[in-house]
């Protein structure tokens, strides 16, 4: 099986993806300035943001690899879909409790239903129930296939929700404006090193992650047939 | 009656294989079953029988391989398979709170039957339940509920039967009856394919007898003159020297 | 193609004719229902001035509940006997058999709605009968039979199905609940349709979303 994880190309990423988070730990934490109203809590903006997009960016990778299984069969994709997912849901994780200590000082409160938070919970929830189904279903074939059609599912309900939520909150005014600042180009580039940052994190997480997925196939397929 | 061209072979199968994950169940089933046969497939449990079976019932996929019911293969359309296939297995598909006639009438409707009151009637009379029809399955002995499960397999008139161990949990009388159901739908030029880990059974009600080991058919003898006692042998011969795995 | 519909009507009458038989699960869902509200009556207090905004709540959390139960006995029962199996083998394809699980588990929603509804106009003493309430009950019946018969199609087979179903529908069915609970809401305080169009119109883009994507991995489920 590929090494994907390991070959020149892969250790070069790697170490491109630990550069790129130490310089987005500089960008956020001394590059940009100080942000007027709230002071250095806002830096938190950073993570925040960066860490909610990619954990979108990796349920979607989960929705085209599960169309992909489900289209081809190969356990390749069931494997990246999986991986992603796992990811995907490390980052949603950070994004929400990054959102909750931001939220704390700024407005007073862990929790706000915030469209975008609310809707990045939800996708939590969705994806740790997917994980959750891979668990109670023993056959491999079916587990994948369940998985895909629920990545699928899962995947497609997450834009009609924000919808609903972000109506629903027009009707039910919050307390508090939403985020309420201007980006200056030095907070502007510091956000995108965030988020390239995060997406190189992403993609060489995957890789790993894939790589070891693979690999316990093969020693599961080795000591098969050592049992002939 | 189905007006097939008689020199397709009934069932046909090739290098049919079948893994459950990393558990390789058959490995390269090769089988062919002419127009008219009875075959017998022996084979001790985790043969792997009703993964064939189901296979070519068309509700698993073959992982390689391919097979073809009277020419139809089962990769291609497969409705027309399924038009020509009937199952018993030791599951019923009947539905218990539903009357035989209505469990007949459901089946019949999904598969098109012409003159499906008719053929209804004429069925629950052959297998001797006609004067239950109106009853819920539920309330039916495990033997009638067999019975039933066979009128409901030959009710769209397939040529080809497929029989997964029909016995299992019959007593002696009710098994009896199913023994002379069965070879009563034989008589009517029907191919019939039967599992059973019953080896006198086997050699009494077919034709041709098959052994499913290992993964693949290892033994294949027609019944016209097989003594109880070969069978036995070359069976015990098989299944101890290649063991199935769990 | 008639045919196919022929074959959906002869699936959904199946399923009609059976549930006569016993009616445990219209029986089981109707009393989950009513017990429902009276907890939702104890729990939030429902004195005359609460009821018109929490009614809508309550409503739709009762109906989504007994959904589940309806939805997790549809395929079970076809699961024990092996009856799905059955239904396989005929020469029906898989997304007719979607159409009429789906329609039959529909229907059962939607009797035990219609029979809710009366009686919740008179345990909290509001006027629900209404053919505005009735069209977003429709709506958000339809959606979440859609993707619930999807789904369980799925946890039928699997460990701990009962508890399984729940969760994956409920967050995924979650936009579908909101815009229910809010249209009918609107509707309650006085408005027009015209007003609550775009949570309408949410309900709406829900059901043809989920339908599509049911009807189109049904297959995958079914298989094996």
């Amino acid at each position: 099986m590929e090494r994907w994880g390991v070959s020149k190309l892969a250790i070069v990423l790697h170490g491109l993806a630990g550069a790129a988070i130490l310089v987005a730990l500089y960008m956020a934490l001394v590059f940009a300035p100080t942000e007027a109203t709230m002071g250095h809590v806002q830096r938190i903006f950073y993570w925040h943001v960066a860490t909610a997009w990619v954990g979108f960016f990796a349920f979607f990778i989960t929705l085209v690899a599960s169309i992909a299984y489900l289209r081809t069969g190969r356990r390749r994709w069931d494997i990246v879909a999986l991986s992603s997912v796992e990811i995907g849901l490390a980052f949603a994780v950070i994004m929400t409790v990054t959102g909750s200590l931001w939220a704390k000082p700024v407005w007073n409160t862990w929790w706000t239903w915030e469209p975008r938070l609310t809707t990045v919970a939800i996708m939590l929830l969705i994806y740790a129930t997917y994980l959750l189904l891979r668990r109670v279903i023993e056959d491999p074939g079916r587990r994948a296939r369940f998985a895909a059609v629920y990545g699928i599912a899962g995947f497609v309900s997450v834009p009609i929700t924000f919808m609903a939520i972000r109506w629903w909150r027009t009707i039910h005014p919050v307390i508090f404006k939403s985020e309420g600042f201007d980006l200056t180009p030095a907070m502007l580039a510091a956000l995108i090193v965030s988020v390239l940052a995060y997406s190189l994190l992403y993609i060489s997480l995957l890789l790993l992650r894939t790589q070891l997925e693979f690999l316990s196939d093969e020693v599961a397929e080795l000591r098969e047939s050592l049992d002939e | 009656m189905t007006s097939q061209a008689k020199r397709w072979p009934a069932v046909e199968a090739r290098s049919i294989s079948k893994a459950f994950g990393r558990y390789r169940v058959l490995r390269g089933v090769d089988l062919r079953i002419e127009q008219g046969e009875f075959l017998a497939l022996l084979g001790p449990n985790g043969a792997g029988k009703t993964t064939f079976l189901r296979i070519l019932a068309t509700l698993s996929r073959p992982s390689e391989g391919r097979a073809w019911i009277n020419g139809q293969p089962l990769d291609g359309d497969t409705r027309r398979v399924r038009q020509q296939i009937g199952l018993v297995s030791h599951q019923t598909f009947l539905y218990g709170d539903l009357t035989a006639e209505e469990n007949l009438r459901f089946y019949g409707r999904l598969y098109r039957v012409p003159a499906l009151e008719e053929r209804i009637a004429e069925l629950l009379q052959r297998v001797g339940l006609y004067e239950r029809r109106h009853d819920p399955v539920r309330t039916f002995s495990r033997g009638m509920q067999q019975r039933l499960s066979i009128a409901r397999a030959v009710l769209h008139d397939p040529p080809v039967l497929l029989l997964d161990e029909p016995d299992t949990g019959l007593d002696q009388q009710a098994a009896r009856m199913l023994r002379e159901l069965l070879s009563l739908m034989g008589a009517e030029q029907r191919t019939i394919l039967m599992t059973t880990h019953q080896l006198e059974r086997a050699r009494e009600m077919s034709t041709r007898v098959a052994i499913l080991a290992g993964g693949q058919i290892r033994w294949d003898s027609p019944t016209a003159h097989l003594s109880t006692a070969e069978l036995a042998e070359a069976y015990m011969e098989l299944v101890e020297r290649r063991p199935t795995h769990p | 193609m008639s045919s196919a519909w022929q074959a959906v009507w002869a699936i959904v009458k199946k399923d009609i004719l059976a549930e006569l038989r016993t009616k445990e699960t219209l029986s089981m869902m109707l009393i989950f229902v009513l017990l429902a509200v009276f907890i939702f009556n104890f729990a939030f207090d429902l004195r005359v001035e609460n009821v018109r905004e929490v009614a809508p709540g309550v409503m739709w959390v009762a109906f989504v509940f007994a959904g589940v139960l309806g939805l997790n006995r549809s395929f079970i029962q076809e699961a024990d006997k092996g009856c799905l199996d059955g239904l396989l083998m005929t020469p029906v394809e898989r997304s007719v058999i979607y159409f009429g699980k789906m329609l039959g588990n529909l229907i059962f929603m939607l009797v035990v709605d219609a029979i809710s509804l009366p009686v919740f106009s008179v345990l909290l003493n509001l006027a629900l009968v209404r053919w505005d309430i009735a069209l977003i009950v429709v709506l958000g019946t339809l959606g979440f039979a859609g993707v619930g018969t999807l789904f369980s199609a799925m946890t039928a087979n699997t460990r701990a199905r009962e508890v399984m179903l729940p969760l994956l529908l409920f967050p995924v069915a979650l936009p579908l609940v909101l815009a229910a609970v809010k249209a009918t809401a609107g509707v309650l305080d006085g408005a027009g349709l015209r007003e609550v169009a775009n949570w309408l119109n949410l309900l709406i883009g829900y059901d043809v979303a989920f339908l599509t994507i049911s009807y189109l991995t049904f297959d995958y489920v079914v298989e094996s």
